[in-house]
């Protein structure tokens, strides 16, 4: 394993320099008084050209990827991002200035309404802004929208439902959105019961957001129920897509209900997730939203794409120009490379291969739920002589990127494991035999285990006093 | 630490009574299953709660928890160590690890509150699970 490289500060020699810009042509006239001038950079790296590329080399070579073996991060669908997508993302004939006139960028534009017209058909919703940045940022739009709407109703609510089960965004999102959280219980089979949900049905409830499948990676059976009460009381459902993964091309969130969903194209449709992405989260709404989607529009009128910016419903711009373009280029690259006729059996190999690894670890872990597994499965720490923290620490020895842990906060110890389609059966087989060693040698060897990492540039780190008691400089000549 | 003295929720928190107004904590269950603490947010001063509102905030490696005010009343003072040394939540929950005082506004509400046997058998009842 590598070796963790000093800092480039802690490289810097005094009088090194990478590289030589010759005298200036141009006559000194500095634009500010001498005693507002520095005279030099306190402590900056000073080091040759080929010392800053081996540097950053060093870096590169400690980076966990796709690309270097699976990174099964339950609810993250870390899929494996095809290498088309980035050659179609950096072809010449899509780089444009976000000014250019319209008419220049027509193939941009289309770009656009195409991928829009693959998420309708996907997701059966009415249409969809490309705008937002992320996920969360997605469920902050869709919750401003769903706002709107009920202000233009006339009935402002104040109160957005949350299951038990959710992703943190969801709260942080709709209180964002300036509301309160009530938080719905799961019941025994780690779903929303309808009569639990109906007790918290008032007229102060604005909408329920929900993930489907939950991140327990069981299907809401129940949503169509659910989603009927919810309009009953004058309420929205509005549907985190993070697991969209699990129905593609079989299961439209539309035809259940949904009004309101975002979808992350850094996870389903294999657009780079992690390492700043940038991600993207599309949102998309049912009919009688689609005033309030937010500017800008793109529309065909014609045979021209026009771009529209003044919707008077129209919650407003969200993001600067449109979106994350480039990451767009890759969704549209991804989907046309696998066609209308194949998009369904991504659905079917990442719940397959999510099922296979339930079914080989089963015997190994417990379950807590064990209604049928979709697209990830979630096992405790039940009955373990070690932590979930050790299993997951002791899988960096065996070079695997461990699965989520401690989440879905419901199960005790939770590992949250989601292999995704892309990987093949050799590779879970891999993985279910370094599972088996780790569990073998937490019987046997627990102390070993709480040793873990050995392997790994550095060792178990403090996260408690680091979170505590961080720090955030570094200074020269003083020791961490 | 007396903790015959003290009254709980089925939420882990504790109070201390004291006239009309409490200490509030969370109780060493509450603190072992959160884990280490690493950051404790708490009410500003003369903030008012209903009984069950979120009041403060607890982060711990695990996880970011809301801790819910245990009865209605007005908070009157906080813990202000915790800002420096949230890990007093974990080493001495019942003692310097307190989390706020609070004047109480519905006295009565104290009636839904256990005391250390009930909330004992309550937490047998969790553990069983």
């Amino acid at each position: 394993m590598n070796k963790l490289p000093p800092l480039i500060f802690e490289k810097s020699r005094d009088g090194k320099i990478g590289h030589g810009l010759g005298a200036s042509q141009v006559p000194a006239e500095p634009a500010l008084d001498a005693d507002l001038r520095r005279t030099e950079i306190a402590d900056f790296p000073q080091v040759s050209e080929v010392e800053i590329v081996r540097h950053y080399m060093a870096l590169a070579r400690l980076n966990y990827s796709l690309d270097a073996g699976i990174y099964p991060l339950g609810s993250c669908t870390m899929k494996y991002n095809p290498k088309i997508n980035e050659k179609l993302a950096a072809a010449e004939e899509f780089q444009a200035h976000p000014y250019a006139p319209h008419d220049l960028v027509q193939g941009n534009l289309e770009l656009m309404a195409r991928l829009e017209q693959w998420l309708v058909a996907l997701t059966g919703l009415a249409g969809f802004t490309l705008a937002p940045a992320a996920g969360a940022h997605g469920e902050f739009t869709g919750m401003l929208i769903i706002r709107k709407f009920l202000q233009e109703q006339g009935d402002a609510r104040r109160v957005v439902l949350i299951p038990d089960s959710a992703h943190g965004t969801n709260p942080s999102s709709a209180h964002f959105a300036g509301y309160e959280i009530r938080e719905v219980p799961s019941n025994a089979d780690g779903i929303i019961d309808v009569n639990v949900l109906q007790s918290f049905l008032d007229g102060q409830v604005a909408a329920l957001m929900m993930t489907n499948p939950n991140t327990l990676g069981i299907f809401e059976k129940n949503i169509t129920a659910i989603a009927s009460a919810l309009h009953a009381n004058g309420s929205l459902l509005y549907m985190d897509g993070a697991n969209l993964n699990a129905l593609l091309g079989i299961v439209r969130p539309g035809d259940l209900g949904v009004d309101v969903m975002h979808i992350n194209l850094h996870k389903t449709f294999s657009t780079p997730h992690g390492g700043g992405g940038p991600g993207s989260g599309p949102v998309g709404v049912a009919s009688h939203l689609l005033p309030f989607l937010p500017v800008p529009r793109v529309v065909k009128s014609g045979d021209k794409y026009r771009v529209i910016y003044d919707n008077p419903q129209s919650i407003g711009r969200i993001k600067n120009f449109y979106g994350q373009f480039l990451v767009l280029i890759r969704a549209l690259a991804y989907l046309s490379s696998l066609g209308r006729e194949n998009i369904r059996r991504v659905a079917e190999d990442a719940v397959l291969n999510a099922n296979y690894l339930r079914k080989r670890l089963q015997p190994l872990l417990d379950l807590p739920y064990a209604a049928d597994t979709l697209h990830e499965v979630v096992f405790s720490d039940k009955n373990l002589p070690v932590k979930t923290l050790d299993i997951a620490k002791r899988l960096l020895d065996y070079g695997v990127h461990p699965f989520t842990i401690y989440f879905p906060l419901i199960v005790h110890g939770a590992m949250m494991i989601e292999p995704t389609e892309t990987e093949s059966k050799e590779t879970l087989d891999e993985f279910i035999a370094i599972m088996e060693k780790i569990l073998q040698e937490a019987r046997e060897h627990p102390e070993q285990l709480l040793q873990a990492p050995q392997q790994t540039p550095v060792r178990r780190l403090d996260e408690t006093l680091a979170a505590r008691k961080p720090v955030l400089r570094w200074r020269k000549g003083e020791n961490l | 630490m007396a903790l015959e003295n003290l009254l709980f929720t089925k939420e882990h928190e504790w109070l201390r009574m004291d006239g009309d107004s409490a200490d509030v904590g969370i109780t060493e269950y509450a603190q072992h299953e959160l884990g280490d603490v690493v950051y404790v947010e708490l009410p500003a001063l003369g903030r008012e709660f209903k009984k069950g509102d979120p009041a403060a905030n607890i982060e711990s490696v695990k996880a970011v928890s809301d801790v819910f005010s245990p009865l209605s009343g007005t908070i009157t003072a906080v813990n202000a160590k915790l800002s420096n040394n949230p890990e007093l939540v974990n080493q001495e929950p019942y003692g310097d690890g307190f989390l706020f005082k609070m004047k109480l506004s519905h006295m009565d509400e104290i009636k839904e509150l256990l005391d250390q046997k009930k909330y004992e058998e309550y937490l047998q009842g969790i553990s069983g699970e």
